[in-house]
């Protein structure tokens, strides 16, 4: 093949021109589009002296900032990790009539701008929305509340769930359930000792991918919060905000914070892909 | 047998029905209901009033500069994505999760920072800032800016698609290709193309849907100047905060349209390359 093989990319610069085109263009639109704006951010924040930075990263308003982010879309993740599985499940296993609608509704999330999901949810959950109005009577106020950052962490946190589930679930070879049965095993006893254990790295990592969405998530939760610190302001906001008030210093510190967790999150998720393909062979 | 879902519907125990019903509503509280309101909401004052938010100069320069990002991005994005699926489907290597984690990057990065780190790049105090003044470039607030945070947010959605597409067809007709005296433009054309084709598609239509759609990245780098450098969905937001809400759901009608396009597309096009995506 006219292509160079890979082992040239780590010799000497002398090899360079040796490296196929599609590896040119690869490495060269990485390097510009990913690369580069990652090192200025990382630049950016070494300029800060450790003290100051360790000052900004922890002063209240981000405390307060990462545990808003943190705790609602863990929350959010944790739901939809139950949900997620049970309609994962349904769709799987059941059949029942709308099964192919809903099966493409759970996709609206990626497909929806999230301007429009936090428009729409901020409505809909509003004292006068549809389903605010439901709940008013008793008190319950979701939109401009932590509560409904937490209801646009679901919304767009929801397929991730569904869609790491799904497959492995019909995947799975139901003699095994129905050997469980016919050994005496209850239901509950066979769902959870049988179907569960290999579905559970699937779960987790629908679970740590909503996560790492909902943490970073902005447009859907900025118009559904009242974006107020110490009560719904959450990480990424907070970062507008301090751009917004041309502080650089600010919104790069806390950036980077953001940033580090991200990674840490990749590392995570595939950590458990790596724990879920070990399961399937 | 009891679990048996091929079975009529009237044999189903009441466990399941029970089931079905808490995941549907659970998916009509947290989905349905919402999507319905922006369409709801948008003709709540009739359909002439829904047209007559068309007629704004703002919403239609806002069109107009979120179709130009789009044409701009797509195929950019869409050529690199060819060429990274190729650089690392074609090619086996030791590192090739690691790489594959590298090109996911932007899918795991907050947008806000997404934004920021252009700012940091090509703003005015930031590294290229410099350069760019001197040949007085505005990107910052303006619109290379809105193309650049837009081309990175969207940059993994093709390779991601083709990437596997390109691992199971293997390279056997591509050699076969070759034997026969082919070119490697003429291998790419008619042999590899024609086979990745649906992978292809999918991956333009997801970068596609989110390019028009984008609102983190491109907040912080657009400033939000009415007919300048405001998108369809920073309208959305502009209109929503100035209590013109009318016209931010009219304008979300048609960004709620481009959503439900993208997913009856993506229902043909799984169903042509038979798979569900992850």
């Amino acid at each position: 093949m006219a292509v160079a093989p890979f082992r040239s990319w780590r010799q000497p610069l002398g090899y360079l021109g040796k490296i196929s085109l599609p590896w040119r263009v690869t490495i060269g639109y990485l390097a510009w589009m990913l690369v580069l704006p990652i090192a200025a951010l990382f630049g950016k924040a070494v300029t800060a002296e450790p003290s100051e930075f360790w000052r900004i990263a922890t002063s209240p308003i981000a405390l307060s900032a990462y545990e808003v982010t943190f705790v609602t879309a863990l929350g959010s993740a944790l739901i939809n990790g139950l949900f997620g599985t049970l309609v994962a499940w349904v769709l799987v296993r059941y059949s029942f009539p709308g099964k192919r609608l809903i099966d493409a509704i759970v996709d609206l999330p990626f497909a929806l701008p999230t301007a429009v999901a936090g428009l729409t949810l901020a409505t809909v959950y509003s004292p006068k929305g549809w389903i605010g109005e439901l709940l008013a009577p008793f008190g319950i106020k979701i939109a401009f509340t932590r509560l409904g950052v937490a209801i646009a962490m679901l919304f767009i946190s929801l397929p991730f769930v569904v869609r790491t589930v799904q497959p492995v679930l019909s995947e799975m070879e139901r003699e095994l359930e129905e050997a469980a049965w016919s050994l005496g095993a209850s239901k509950i006893q066979t769902f959870v000792r049988v179907t569960l254990p290999p579905l559970l790295p699937a779960i987790l990592t629908g679970v740590a991918l909503g996560f790492s969405r909902a943490v970073g998530e902005y447009g859907s939760t900025v118009m559904i919060a009242s974006n107020t610190p110490f009560k719904d302001l959450i990480a990424p906001v907070l970062i507008f905000q301090q751009l917004e008030q041309y502080n650089i210093v600010g919104a790069t510190v806390i950036g980077t914070v953001l940033l580090i967790i991200s990674f840490v999150l990749l590392l995570l998720i595939n950590l458990l892909q790596a724990w879920g393909r070990r399961y399937a062979n | 047998m009891q679990t048996n879902s091929s079975g009529s519907s009237s044999s189903k125990p009441w466990s399941q029905w029970v089931m079905i019903a808490i995941a549907v509503g659970y998916l009509a509280l947290v989905l349905l209901l919402p999507a319905v309101n922006v369409f709801y909401q948008a003709f709540a004052k009739g359909f002439g009033a829904f047209l007559g938010h068309f007629a704004e100069g703002d919403m239609q320069s806002a069109i107009g500069l979120t179709l130009f990002i789009a044409f701009i991005v797509v195929p950019l994005n869409t050529v690199f994505g060819l060429f990274a699926a190729w650089a690392i489907a074609r090619h086996p290597f030791r590192g090739k999760p690691i790489v594959i984690s590298i090109l996911d990057l932007p899918f795991s990065i907050s947008p806000v920072v997404a934004g920021l780190m252009m700012v940091l790049l090509y703003g005015q105090q930031g590294w290229l800032g410099p350069i760019l003044q001197f040949f007085n470039f505005k990107v910052i607030f303006a619109v290379p800016g809105i193309v650049l945070a837009t081309a990175f947010v969207t940059l993994p959605f093709v390779a991601r698609e083709v990437i596997p597409v390109l691992e199971e067809i293997g390279m056997d007709e591509e050699e076969a290709a070759r034997t026969l005296g082919a070119n490697n433009w003429q291998i790419f054309w008619n042999v590899t193309l024609p086979n990745i084709r649906w992978g292809l598609l999918y991956g333009v239509l997801l970068t596609n849907a989110r390019a028009m759609g984008e609102f983190g990245a491109v907040s912080v780098v657009a400033g939000n100047i009415a007919r300048k450098t405001q998108t369809l969905p920073l309208f959305v937001e502009d209109s929503y905060k100035q209590y013109a809400t009318g016209a931010a759901f009219s304008a979300s009608v048609l960004l709620g349209l481009l959503g439900v396009l993208t997913l009856v597309l993506k229902e043909i096009l799984e169903r042509k390359t038979y798979r569900k995506t992850t």
